[in-house]
């Protein structure tokens, strides 16, 4: 009889994935994530992008379809990668807890795809451009209801 | 209604390995496994014969909380039986246990030295013969097994089908803050025993899988950044299934172990491919702007189960091995995610969301046949098989800051149960039962 296998010793390590953004911390109640970050920044800044360009974008449930609200936000992150070349940006895909886990992370992929594919209607450069999806992983807003679904549901725009 | 009689688990128990004794003859006990006045069959079993006492105690007790967690059996307390440590040389007094209301009674003895021996015998008092009887090894290091294969022996002598106690669930640990939650692989008997963590929890692993033999494991791992599907043996090194994918995730092994189907995110396409345990290039078995996602075989490998969203909200589909002609089969309201092809073949699980809840249910493979076997306000995904095909295994998260567990209930929606970790955990994968 085949004996109990011992511990996995050597699943490959690698460094801890961070979430670089800075976001305003939320709050228990599910209040308080947006756009607006402490100081406004230098201007050209990655602070500056956070704060007065906005950092993200959010969904509709089980929706990939940019609302005026996001198409406006993604506009002025245009304009601003498109006067800031230096920076190369990052898309996060993410969804919200309310549904499973492998469709969450295609969810979050195809909002990311959105995003990416909006930014280069605007004249960003693809090549600047990379995307990754967290599926529900990564929430920022820790409640049981929507107020906090409603702010998970997001594609974050990372500038590196 | 399917009624499991004795005489067909007599032919199981029989099967191999009798210890030659009294001749068994046609019995009378049955469990009734389905329908609505199910009732767990009473079952005696005094502690086992030891030469250390408290070990004999020790392995009779996991085996009552194997059979009693089954929803199967009810056993007696042993401190009111009439005989109060196992007999495996004589026949019992069945005058005396015809008093006390079990159906079934269980002798059993056991050693420990270099290995861990064990004899069992089930009798049924009503009448008066012998079920099965057997002797068992197992490796010393791992006692505790020799107590789920008799638990499996007396399960399936009773109820007529195999049993699923020697068995382990691959799991995902969690434990940290809900917004950067780590999550480590661990491994656990089924009894929640024997508990140990395959990985540090550096990056974020999800969605782990057994293969067929319970040798490998298959997941997804953020450590490169992106989602990417890898493969590990037990006690081995893990190396990425695929290169140039950019992300790939909801790995499943193929029956014969030698293949690993799973999903390929591009551009916000998701679609299914194939490819050798080993890597290589990967075939690609689904083509569209969809969402194809959470592939699962048939147990035969000529099937593929498998969710997409391409008429517009999550369902399930089937299709072939080789890919095409995708055939959708679950039509309820609501929408159908995480399809997992029983191992016995007649079912497959499934997550669904309707009118606000999360629902663990089964359907045929046609379609038909729909039950809810659970439905929760809370999120609760994922299912699992039990070898046997009789029990699922989801998790179960309340929300919040809180985080999720692990539950069971049998294929009739009965017996819903919890299943202890020693941390949050979620992503159960059942394994088969050991060899």
């Amino acid at each position: 009889m085949r004996s109990v296998s011992p511990i996995l010793t050597a699943l490959k390590t690698a460094a801890l994935v961070l979430l670089v953004v800075s976001v305003a911390a939320c709050s228990r109640n599910g209040t308080g994530v947006g756009n607006l970050g402490p100081g406004g920044g230098a201007p050209g800044s990655q602070q500056e992008f956070l704060v007065s360009v906005g950092d993200r974008v959010f969904f509709e449930t089980d929706s990939s379809s940019l609302t005026n609200d996001a198409m406006a936000t993604l506009d002025k992150q245009a304009a601003w990668l498109n006067q800031y070349a230096n920076y190369k940006i990052m898309i996060e895909g993410h969804a919200d807890e309310r549904g499973t886990r492998e469709y969450n992370i295609a969810l979050g992929a195809r909002r990311a795809a959105v995003v990416v594919n909006y930014l280069a209607s605007k004249g960003v450069d693809q090549r600047r451009i990379t995307s990754k999806s967290y599926g529900k992983e990564r929430p920022v807003a820790i409640c049981n209801d929507i107020s906090c679904w409603s702010q998970n549901r997001r594609a974050v725009t990372v500038v590196q | 209604m399917t009624i499991l009689t004795r005489r067909d688990a007599l032919k199981l128990g029989l099967a191999g390995g009798a210890l030659a004794f009294a001749t068994p003859s046609r019995a009378l006990v049955e469990i009734v496994v389905s329908g609505g006045n199910f009732v767990p069959l009473p079952i005696a079993i005094p502690d086992f014969a030891s030469s250390d006492a408290s070990f004999g105690a020790e392995i009779a007790q996991i085996v009552r909380d194997n059979l009693k967690r089954s929803g199967l059996f009810a056993p007696l307390d042993p401190a009111t039986l009439p005989v109060r440590v196992g007999d495996v040389s004589g026949t019992p007094d069945f005058a005396t246990w015809r008093t006390t209301a079990v159906d079934a009674l269980v002798m059993g003895s056991v050693e420990r030295g270099g290995e861990v021996s064990s004899q069992v015998r089930v009798w049924d008092t009503q009448a008066a013969a012998q079920v099965v009887g057997k002797a068992y090894t197992t490796d010393a290091q791992n006692y505790r097994r020799i107590a789920h294969i008799v638990s499996d022996a007396i399960y399936s002598a009773l109820s007529g089908g195999a049993g699923y106690f020697d068995t382990q669930v691959l799991f995902v640990a969690e434990t940290g803050p809900k917004a950067n939650r780590v999550k480590r692989l661990a491994i656990m008997d089924q009894d929640s025993a024997n508990l140990q963590y395959l990985s540090a929890g550096k990056a974020l692993t999800l969605t782990p899988r057994l293969s067929p033999r319970g040798d490998q494991v298959v997941f997804t791992s953020y450590e490169d950044g992106n989602p990417q599907v890898y493969v590990a043996g037990l006690g081995g090194q893990s190396k990425k299934l695929i290169n140039n994918a950019p992300m790939s995730f909801a790995p499943r092994f193929s029956p014969d172990g030698n293949a690993v189907i799973f999903s390929v995110s591009n551009g916000g396409a998701t679609n299914i491919y194939v490819a050798g345990v080993n890597g290589g290039k990967p075939t690609q078995l689904t083509d569209g702007t969809a969402i194809d996602t959470s592939p699962c075989y048939s147990p035969d490998g000529s099937r593929i189960v498998f969710e997409s969203d391409r008429g517009g909200a999550p369902q399930i589909y089937i299709m072939g091995a080789g890919g095409g002609g995708a055939q959708r089969i679950s039509y309820g309201e609501g929408t159908y995610s995480t399809p997992v092809w029983s191992p016995v073949g007649d079912l497959i699980a499934f997550t669904r969301q309707s009118g606000g809840q999360f629902q663990i249910g089964t359907m045929k493979p046609d379609g038909s046949g729909e039950r809810i076997l659970s439905a929760s306000n809370s999120v609760q995904e994922g299912p699992t098989w039990a070898p046997n095909g009789r029990v699922v295994m989801f998790f179960r998260d309340p929300g919040g800051d809180a985080g999720p567990g692990l539950w069971s209930v049998d294929i009739w929606g009965r017996n819903e149960i919890s299943i202890p970790t020693e941390s949050f955990a979620s992503d159960p994968s059942w394994s088969p039962l050991r060899a």
